[in-house]
């Protein structure tokens, strides 16, 4: 059954995939600096998987930014605009 | 009251309507409402900042994939062999004009010679043999002098090498071997 959510629940699910979405940014700009850090050096062993991994974080984010805006549809959400 | 002020809800300082500062009271806005919007919107911001990061990401190794295609530079002659002396420095650049690059020749039958420039923030090192070293006078930087691996202060990454080949009496620069960390 699908339940419209309410304004507190949006919110909340809105902060959790804040902090999701702020983690994922965090772990790509580490990854950045650690890739540049090992090319800089003359190691370039792991330039391709790294970046593989940077656009995973990136389709996650992508997915979770979509997961946001299907809850946000007026249709199931009533009183939260988009 | 009119209708947009019945539908405000608490401000962040807590205080009624009738007690908020006179901006507030004349435009009265739906609090949680505001704070999920705004949210929203750092959210989305944020996860859009994921796409440079990997964009950027591909192009490193883009670029590391050229480099390797492109291969090493050709060979630059440095200078006859008998020209340098045992224990003796040589100035020279390569591949470019502006990538300075210093020949050392320890003994009658080594010869070393690496990037001048610190891999740290690219000042020029000099050597130092009887302590055995290359020192970088901006942020006391030392590395070995005879492998150019970092000892002590900021640099972190090995001086590169230059590959030498000599050729009828030649010495010749022709490759540069940057050493992994």
């Amino acid at each position: 059954m699908n339940r419209p959510l309410t304004r507190e629940q949006m919110t909340t699910f809105l902060q959790s995939i804040l902090c999701l979405v702020g983690f994922v940014v965090l772990l790509q700009l580490w990854l950045l600096n650690a890739t540049l850090n090992a090319w800089l050096g003359g190691d370039d062993s792991n330039l391709w998987s790294a970046a593989a991994a940077s656009i995973v974080c990136c389709v996650a984010n992508v997915s979770l930014l979509r997961y946001l805006n299907r809850l946000e549809r007026p249709s199931r959400v009533p009183g939260v605009s988009r | 009251m009119n209708e947009t002020a019945k539908k405000s809800t608490i401000a962040p300082n807590g205080l009624p309507l009738v007690d908020q500062p006179a901006w507030r009271q004349d435009f009265p806005i739906d609090w949680p409402q505001d704070r999920f919007i705004a949210r929203r919107d750092f959210t989305k911001f944020l996860a859009l900042t994921s796409l440079p990061f990997a964009l950027v990401q591909v192009g490193i190794g883009l670029l590391s994939w050229f480099r390797r295609y492109r291969g090493q530079p050709t060979a630059k002659a440095i200078a006859p062999l008998a020209d340098i002396p045992v224990g003796g420095v040589h100035a020279f650049a390569y591949p470019e004009a502006h990538d300075p690059c210093l020949l050392l020749r320890p003994d009658e039958h080594t010869l070393l010679a690496f990037s001048q420039k610190c891999t740290h923030l690219g000042c020029a090192v000099t050597p130092e043999p009887e302590r055995n070293c290359f020192f970088c006078p901006c942020h006391k930087g030392y590395f070995a002098l005879d492998s150019g691996r970092p000892l002590t202060g900021p640099p972190r990454r090995p001086l590169p090498r230059i590959i030498l080949e000599t050729r009828d009496g030649v010495l010749f620069a022709t490759g540069v071997e940057v050493h992994h960390i």
